[in-house]
């Protein structure tokens, strides 16, 4: 482990609003790094080393202390379920986890729910009681009610548009996503005075703070 | 499901090789020769246990218990660790030992439902466990040896975060006094690390706002001395004070072993609470994402035996520590070939005789001609004797004439 404090950071739509959040709380991060190619990029002036990861990657990472902490959203860390601390709510990449459907469709005897997210929505529900089967799906999600794959989806909403634009309805929220700040058990206290200096500087800036809602 | 392969294993399971091998025994002899240094003595318990003693104790949770039946359909589990077998071993074979009882083990345990395909189902523990001696240097005692066990493994650079359990559950106690549904919601999200619920949770709540600041700010308790006289502040409860003390006391006695260095104070750090009841600590290498050692006090186990006696005790994880420290094999043992022809079949065996009888050799004889017929009939004996100048420190060639020459590689 070097000294540096190594971040694993989600590529694509959460890095942009990351990084910018990185930057008002006054660490230099380079604001062209979305187009790099580069896997690992360093930054020694912020003593900090991007490790740009897939989204859904960064908790395995961090669990396995390949990075000391990272940046991912809600919906990952509760699909994932990996050992971690969860050490701050970011307050960027606002959106929703939702139940969606088709308007007036009835369902046959065995429910079919079609998700990205199969152990957030087994989850979810059994914690309802309702016998579903649930389908993985790995892309595209809107299209399965339309198909008739499946009656429901599960998935993530940010503003709605794409399920309105096929005909569906968002049922009900099942949670609140924004992104975290993750860290590896060993690094937080390995590392802590580095961990802490980063917290303090993020919790000055996160958007928001007073709204957050009720979520688990 | 397909029949397995036959190079195949059940999922966990791992196959230790001669470099992996000799590493683990050193590591495992050094630390188990510091703590026998210590007055621990060494135990060993069966495999198996019954479900219905040891199974339910345990630390650990039912669903990672590796399980399965005997053949009058008693369930019975692998052992998951080695403390509730200790301490079935103190209330019954040692019950008329007089306490306090101190013992080591080195001993592999079992664990199912390890959900990333090739994590450790079987791995291997050294520990100690001391029963009836309820005092913080006791708690010290331990976290001390752990700190001496890590480093008879050979781990250098280290450090060690120590909580309390009674001291936590005594805070959330006096600040949430009618509140036991919320005590347990926040305990359930500090035991997840989810510092962010923890918080939410305490927002969400309607107390007043000191008792809300007083809740958050258990997560900032860390760090050395001044954690103790910050927690003075806490608290007014007659029960929680005594766990302070009992924090502080510990931390004392830790500066008197002079391995306050390594260790911090951090209230957060907390177990299974069924199970702990007062001091609970990790220990961290930088070189492994994951703890090197875990211990803590455990004043409730006993009883459930019938012999009641307050615990303590600490593992530490050595598949983990052999991770860090590699698995070639230890240089302490040199290896010498003693090849002949078969007229020097005596020589050479008195001569690899004498060498066994030395410390730190190890002695293999070989007969020449099966040298040159060798399976391979495209390798000449000259390549063979070179590629095992790579394998051997060195070899000693007695072929006829001259009385035996001695090749040093």
């Amino acid at each position: 482990m070097s000294d540096r404090l190594k971040i694993a950071m989600p590529k694509g739509r959460i890095y942009k609003q990351a990084s910018k959040l990185f930057r008002e709380a006054g660490l230099p991060i380079p604001d062209d790094l979305d187009d790099s190619r580069k896997l690992i990029i360093e930054i020694p002036e912020a003593g900090m080393d991007f490790i740009m990861a897939k989204p859904v990657d960064v908790p395995t990472y961090v669990e396995y202390g390949a990075a000391d902490v990272g940046v991912v959203g809600k919906d990952v860390l509760m699909e994932e379920n990996r050992d971690v601390y969860e050490l701050l709510d970011l307050g960027i990449a606002r959106c929703r986890m939702s139940l969606i459907g088709l308007p007036e469709r009835k369902p046959g005897h065995t429910v079919r729910v079609a998700t990205k997210y199969p152990n957030v929505a087994s989850q979810y529900f059994r914690e309802n009681g309702q016998q579903v089967e649930v389908i993985k799906l790995n892309g595209s999600i809107e299209l399965a009610p339309l198909i008739g794959l499946a009656d429901h989806i599960v998935d993530m909403v940010e503003t709605g548009q794409t399920i309105r634009e096929n005909g569906l309805v968002e049922i009900k929220t099942i949670f609140q996503i924004t992104s975290r700040l993750i860290a590896n058990r060993v690094s937080y206290r390995m590392k802590s005075e580095q961990i802490e200096a980063l917290c303090k500087q993020l919790q000055h800036v996160i958007p928001g703070q007073e709204l957050s809602g009720n979520q688990a | 499901m397909s029949k397995p392969k036959v190079f195949e294993k059940p999922s966990g399971m791992k196959d230790y090789l001669p470099g992996a091998v000799s590493r683990l025994r050193s590591i495992e002899s050094r630390v188990l020769a510091c703590m026998e240094k210590w007055g621990y003595r060494q135990i060993m318990t069966p495999t198996l246990e019954y479900y219905d003693t040891v199974g339910v104790t345990s630390a650990t949770s039912d669903k990672k218990l590796f399980k399965l039946l005997d053949n009058r359909g008693t369930t019975l589990v692998m052992r998951s660790d080695m403390t509730a077998p200790i301490a079935r071993v103190i209330a019954s074979l040692l019950k008329d030992e007089p306490l306090p009882i101190r013992l080591a083990y080195h001993a592999s345990v079992f664990r199912a439902i390890e959900e990333e395909a090739g994590r450790d189902a079987e791995f291997f523990q050294t520990g100690v466990e001391l029963v009836g001696d309820p005092s913080p240097d006791a708690d010290a005692e331990v976290i001390a040896l752990a700190v001496a066990s890590l480093q008879a493994a050979g781990i250098t650079h280290f450090k060690l975060a120590m909580g309390h359990q009674g001291l936590l559950n005594g805070l959330l106690q006096e600040l949430l006094q009618d509140r036991p549904a919320d005590q347990e919601q926040l305990k359930e999200r500090l035991l997840a690390r989810d510092y962010v619920g923890y918080r939410r949770l305490i927002r969400s709540m309607d107390v007043p706002a000191d008792i809300q600041a007083k809740l958050e700010g258990i997560l900032e308790l860390r760090g050395g001395k001044e954690v103790c006289s910050k927690m003075s502040e806490y608290t007014a409860d007659e029960h929680t004070r005594a766990s302070i003390h009992e924090l502080c006391e510990i931390w004392e006695a830790l500066s008197a072993y002079g391995v306050q260095e390594h260790a911090m104070i951090d209230l957060t750090m907390i177990g299974n609470f069924s199970y702990y009841t007062g001091m609970i600590f990790e220990a961290y290498s930088a070189e492994l994402g994951f703890p090197v050692a875990s211990g803590g006090r455990y004043d409730n186990l006993l009883q459930q035996f019938g012999r009641p006696a307050p615990a303590t005790g600490f593992a530490l994880k050595t598949t983990r520590i052999l991770d860090i420290l590699g698995t070639g094999e230890t240089a302490e043992t040199k290896r010498v070939l003693v090849a002949y022809v078969p007229e020097q079949r005596r020589e050479a065996y008195q001569l690899a005789a004498g060498l066994r009888g030395r410390d730190g050799y190890a002695v293999e004889t070989r007969c020449v001609s099966s040298i040159e017929a060798g399976q391979d009939p495209e390798q000449t004996a000259e390549g063979k004797l070179a590629y095992m100048g790579k394998i051997y420190d060195e070899i000693i060639l007695l072929a006829g004439e001259s009385d035996g020459g001695v090749r040093d590689e």
